[in-house]
Order: structure tokens, then sequence, then C-alpha cells
């Protein structure tokens, strides 16, 4: 009995204990549900394989929580460097989308049939796409690090304008890739798993082997906590919030892309909205400070795939999607409560008391 | 320089005398825009423009509110203080245009509401053009009972954005004759947002929650074809030989997929409306009565190889000549 005891308290001193807690409480409402429906009670969990590829509820929070995810990566970086967040990530999504579609399809252009009317290779769409993103990136990073601009005022600008720049270059239409090549990245399947969780997958194996491998996880933790000190130490700070902006970009970009492929279309209006706020809120729920400073790229993927569940929760449920967000938000309110410095520092207070009352005891 | 600027500035103060008196012979119509969402609301926008031109005798200002409740309201009382002759207003939601609507009132201004509905006392508004998203809620629900001629079904339905007019009357209307049919069940009733996206996860959710149905509704068809992705994903036949899908909207990618015999029943809604706004207006200025609803008439259409009296059998002349 002990011994599961000291287990717990050593692993609810992990860094991602709570993070893992929340997806955890999410999917146990799912058992008490399905219990409680007379259903199997693990239902939620099981896996088929349907069209050579997995398939379930699981499988379902993976893959539409792709883009969540490598959002979540890219914005885990800008918050820990320059301590805000970028919001332009959405509508950027919707602009290398939209660039993608139209370099594809040619200016004017509102549907693709078949691949003689590809006016590129799809690689090369995708990868500008991606670019694109990648120079916003710089502009937003130039503005933070350079101009000093606060990061909300400076990615302001793309979170109004990227949209708008999409549909101009979809000249106000709905552009159509209807290929089968072009939907593999949101549609289709890499060996039996759906390609965003695939992508999503190497996205953040990218990321982790670079912060293994390279001192950049330190540099941006050390700007974020003070970048006068940083410089001083001989770390170049604009550069490291520069190159955490362009990356972000560049994620979002590829995010985009995904969003893209999955509606085989570029509809400007809808791709990625609302989705610079999962990402923040991801990285929030990954027990990350929104100040900046130290940060848990772990955590900001558990909480990127957590709302993602909460999400595919609330469908499991059966609520109407107009009321989902009310629940969204009490579910979202309980994980940020436990998270919260004030409730930490409740609980080391009453250990304190305890422990304090047991040396008391003994003498 | 001071005796530059006092130039330029009376050179402007001209140009503006000169503007304002060269707009006064053609027409001011002011029109709020929904927003620029869909192929659909994009063809109605390019609609407006093509038929409000200068050559036609009117000055269009037409502004795109982006889905924005509150940014309508406050280009009305622009266009209100702008002293427009025509306001033509398409309501993003129903409610809460009564006080807007008595302002247009007293500053004497006829105002037209087009397209979708406002939920307001008809005494507060001059007249109203629009499609009657019921009757298109009927129309495929009647489809429906002359196709399945007795037989159960299980329905599933993936609604529009919750509160749009197209929404409630599309869903009031199939309803209607569902409620005749006690061998119909609708099982399940989600909310796709009107996007391709939203009808993925939707129909993702259902094909989970609902093994067995027979009939997928969607309110438009960017809803259709997120259904149809994720029935492809499961391995789900839809079309001729399985799952029936009804669509509404009728745009040309939605038709090309109801002639290829995959979206079975596909009921217009009609974005070329501003012939008949501009007719209304042409009544009104004439000084003739007008009714207080004008009809935009709707059609349906229905896969080929299937004979139908309550909507049209596709052809290829008919896409053809489906311009949006």
């Amino acid at each position: 009995m002990k011994s599961v005891k000291d287990w717990f308290k050593k692993i609810s001193k992990k860094p991602l204990f709570l993070p893992l807690f929340s997806v955890f409480l999410v999917l146990v409402i799912n058992v008490i549900y399905d219990a409680v429906q007379g259903n199997y009670i693990f239902s939620f969990f099981t896996f088929e394989l349907k069209e050579g590829a997995l398939y379930g509820r699981i499988v379902d929070i993976l893959n539409r929580g792709s883009e969540a995810a490598i959002l979540a990566i890219g914005m885990t970086l800008v918050v820990s460097s320059s301590g805000g967040t970028d919001i332009s990530v959405g509508s950027v999504m919707s602009l290398a989308g939209s660039l993608c579609c139209m370099l594809l399809a040619g200016f004017g252009v509102t549907h693709v049939r078949g691949p003689e009317e590809l006016q590129m290779p799809i690689w090369v769409g995708a990868v500008a796409g991606i670019a694109i993103a990648g120079v916003v990136g710089l502009f937003n990073g130039f503005l933070v690090a350079r101009m000093k601009i606060q990061p909300m005022v400076a990615t302001l600008i793309f979170f109004t304008a990227g949209r708008a720049i999409g549909l101009l270059l979809t000249n106000n239409k709905m552009v159509y890739i209807l290929l089968d090549e072009f939907k593999w990245f949101g549609l289709g399947k890499t060996w039996i798993l759906p390609t965003p969780t695939v992508i999503a997958a190497i996205c953040i194996a990218l990321m982790v082997l670079v912060l293994r491998f390279t001192s950049l996880g330190m540099y941006v933790q050390s700007v974020g906590i003070n970048p006068r000190a940083s410089r001083i130490a001989g770390i170049n700070s604009a550069a490291i919030i520069l190159l955490c902006y362009i990356i972000c970009g560049l994620y979002a970009g590829v995010a985009g892309i995904v969003a893209t492929s999955r509606i085989y279309s570029a509809d400007s209006n809808n791709i990625g909205l609302n989705l610079e706020l999962d990402a923040i809120l991801a990285v929030a729920l990954g027990g990350n400070s929104l100040g900046g400073g130290r940060f848990n790229l772990a955590g900001s993927i558990i909480g990127a795939y957590t709302i993602q569940a909460i999400t595919t929760t609330m469908y499991a449920l059966g609520v109407a999607k107009a009321q989902a967000p009310v629940y969204k938000a009490i579910i979202v309110i309980l994980i940020v409560v436990v998270q919260s410095p004030a409730v930490k520092a409740y609980f080391a207070h009453r250990k304190a008391q305890k422990e304090s009352l047991a040396i008391a005891g003994r003498s | 320089m001071k005796k530059i600027l006092a130039l330029v500035l009376a050179l402007v103060m001209v140009s503006c005398l000169f503007v304002t008196a060269h707009a006064d012979e053609l027409l001011k119509i002011g029109y709020v825009q929904v927003g620029h969402e869909s192929d659909w609301r994009m063809a109605n926008t390019q609609n407006y423009y093509d038929v409000f031109t200068k050559e036609a005798g009117f000055e269009l200002e037409l502004i795109d509110c982006d889905n924005d409740h509150a940014r309508q309201l406050q280009e009305v009382r622009n266009f209100i203080t702008k002293d427009f002759d025509y306001i033509v207003i398409d309501p993003i939601q129903e409610a809460g245009w009564d006080d807007v609507l008595k302002e247009i009132q007293d500053a004497g201004i006829p105002c037209i509401i087009a397209d979708r509905a406002v939920a307001a006392s008809s005494d507060l508004y001059t007249t109203a053009v629009g499609t009657n998203m019921t009757a298109e809620g009927e129309t495929a629900g009647l489809w429906l009972e002359e196709y399945l001629a007795g037989k159960a079904a299980k329905i599933l339905v993936i609604e529009g954005s919750t509160g749009s007019s197209a929404a409630i009357g599309r869903a009031e209307g199939f309803n209607k004759v569902a409620a005749n049919h006690p061998e119909w069940e609708i099982l399940a009733s989600q909310d796709g947002d009107f996007t391709q996206n939203g009808g993925q996860a939707v129909m993702e959710d259902f094909i989970k929650r609902f093994p067995e149905f027979d009939v997928v509704v969607c309110h438009n068809d960017n809803e259709a074809y997120g259904a149809m992705d994720a029935m492809d994903a499961a391995g789900i036949k839809y079309g001729v030989d399985g799952k029936i899908i009804i669509s509404f909207d009728a745009t040309k990618e939605g038709l090309t997929r109801t002639l290829a015999g995959k979206i079975l029943c596909n009921v217009e809604c009609n974005p070329i409306q501003a012939v008949i706004v501009m007719n209304v207006i042409n009544a009104l200025k004439a000084g003739e009565q007008v009714e207080k609803f004008t009809l935009v008439p709707d059609e349906g259409f229905c896969a080929p190889g299937i004979e139908s009296a309550i909507v049209t059998t596709m052809t290829d002349e008919v896409l053809a000549a489906r311009k949006y």
C-alpha cells in the first residue's frame, strides 16, 4: 500500500503528470457514458481495420488533432522565447493552402479534375505554401525581435491580412483540387495510419531531434527568461526569437497544407479558423507559462490532443455543437485551475502543515 | 507652402462637389451582404455587381459584413447617415433587427430584406425578396417520400449553422414531411457549420454511433462533400446503390456529383436574386404597390436514372448552364 502511495507521489511530481491526467480525465468521461448507455464500456477505445486503415475514436482524435499539435510545437517556442503568442497561425494556414491551390490550378481556375490540368507538381505547390508561411513567420519575427513590437500586435497584422491575401490569390473563389494525390496529405493513409497523424509525428520528431542534438532549447528558454542577460552571456537574443517565429510560421504552413488537403479545396474563410486559440490553449494546458521562459514541448502536444479529445467526446455524447463550447469551457476551467500556481501552492502548504504536525507529534 | 496646401484642399473640395453632383443622377443602393463564406454567397455577390450597373442607372455599394452581425447593423446605420435611396439587407441572423429597421423607416428610406429572413414585424420594412427555405426542405422530404415509396428508413441530419434561417427552414420543411411517416426515424441531427470539414467530423461520429442508417440529409453541398469523404474512409457505399444522400444549394460542384449519381437529390437555393430585387426597386420608384414578399423560384434535381414528379432529373445540359 505504501509503495503505491510512494509511486503516486513520485509520478505526480513529474512535469507531464497533469497534462496526461487531463487526457485521462476526458477519456474516463467516455467510459462512464458508455457504461450508463449500456454499451461495451471500452467502445470508445476500440480499433478496427477499415479500407486498410486503422479506424476508431482514438484514431479520430489523433487524426483531427494533427493540425493543432503541429501548431502547438511552433507556438511553444514562440511563447517560450518572446513571452507572447503568435495569433496569426490560423490565418497563415489558410494563406498557405490558398497559395498552394492557386499555384496548382493556375490563377482564376476553380477546378482541377485531372493530373493533366495541374500547372505544376503537387509537391512544388505544397513547398511554396509552406515557404510563404515561413516568410510570414520571418516578418512576424522581425517585428517582434528587431522592432520590439508586442507579439500579439505584430502578429495581429497577418491575423487579419492572411485570409484576405488568400482570397485575393484564389480570386474570391473556392479552388478545388480533385486529385487523390493531393488528398493524400489530409485524407490518405500511410501504411495503416491516416497521413495527418504521420505528418504530425514527423513534425514532432524533427523538433525533438533539434532540441536533443542542438542547444536551441536552452537558448530559447534563456532568452525567454531574460533576453538582456542572455545577450550579455553571448546569445543573440533577437536571432533566437526570429528563428522561433520562422519555425512557428513553417509549422503553420505544414498544418495549412494538411487542412487544405483534408477538404481538397482552398476555403480561405474556414481553413484554420480559430485554430490559433486551440494552439495557445494547448500550450497553456501543457503546463507552460504564457509569460515565457521554461517550456515543456511534450506537455503542449498532449494539450493539443486533449482539446481534440474533448471535441470528439462532445460528438460522441451527442452534444449539440452550439452548446459544446460551454462544456468545453467547463472542462478547460477544471484543467487550468488544477494546474494553477495557487492550487499547487495550496497543496504544498497542506503537505508542509501535515509534515510539521507529524514532526511535532514525534517530539 | 501654405498656399499650395490651400490650393490642394480647394481642389479636393471642388472634386468632392463634382463627384456628389455626378452621383445624384444614379440611384444609390446600399447592400449589406452576409459575407463570402461559400461558392453560393460569392455567386450571389457577383450577381448583384452584374445587375446593378451604372448603365442600368444604379450606384451600388455592396458591403461584405464577414458574418458579423454587429458590423452589419453599423453599416446599415452608415447607409442611413449617407442618405442612400434604397437599403437592401441580407440579414446574417434573424433576431435583433427591430431598432435599426425602425431607424431606416424614420429616415424615410425604403428597405428591402433580401435572401434570408428577419424575425421582425413586416410593418418595419418595405418588402422582402427571398427563397423559401421551408419549401426547399419540403421538396427534399417529398422527393424522399417518392423515392422510398413506403419503405422504412433511418435518417441522419447534418444541419447548417445553428440559428441561421437556412438551417431552421430546411429542417422545418423536411420534418414536416417526416412527421407524416412513422416508418422514418431521424436518428440524430448535428451542426456541421455549413463547411466540408464540419461535415466530415460530424459524419465520422455518426458512422461510429449509428452503424445502421439509410439516408443522410446535409443542409448544404459542402457538408455533403464532407459526409462523402467520411463514408469513403469507412468503406461505406453511397449513391444509387448505397446510402441516400440529400443535399441543398445545388452549386455546380454539387450538381456534378448529382450527375455522377453520388448525391441522389440536390435542392437548389437560387443565388440569382438581383434581377428580382431590381424589379422590386423599379416598381417602388414608379410608385407601384409591391407584394410584401416576392419568391425567388427554386428547383430540385435528382440523379440520372431516377424518375421524379417533384424534381428534375439531372442532365449534362443542366450542369453546363450552371454558372456558380
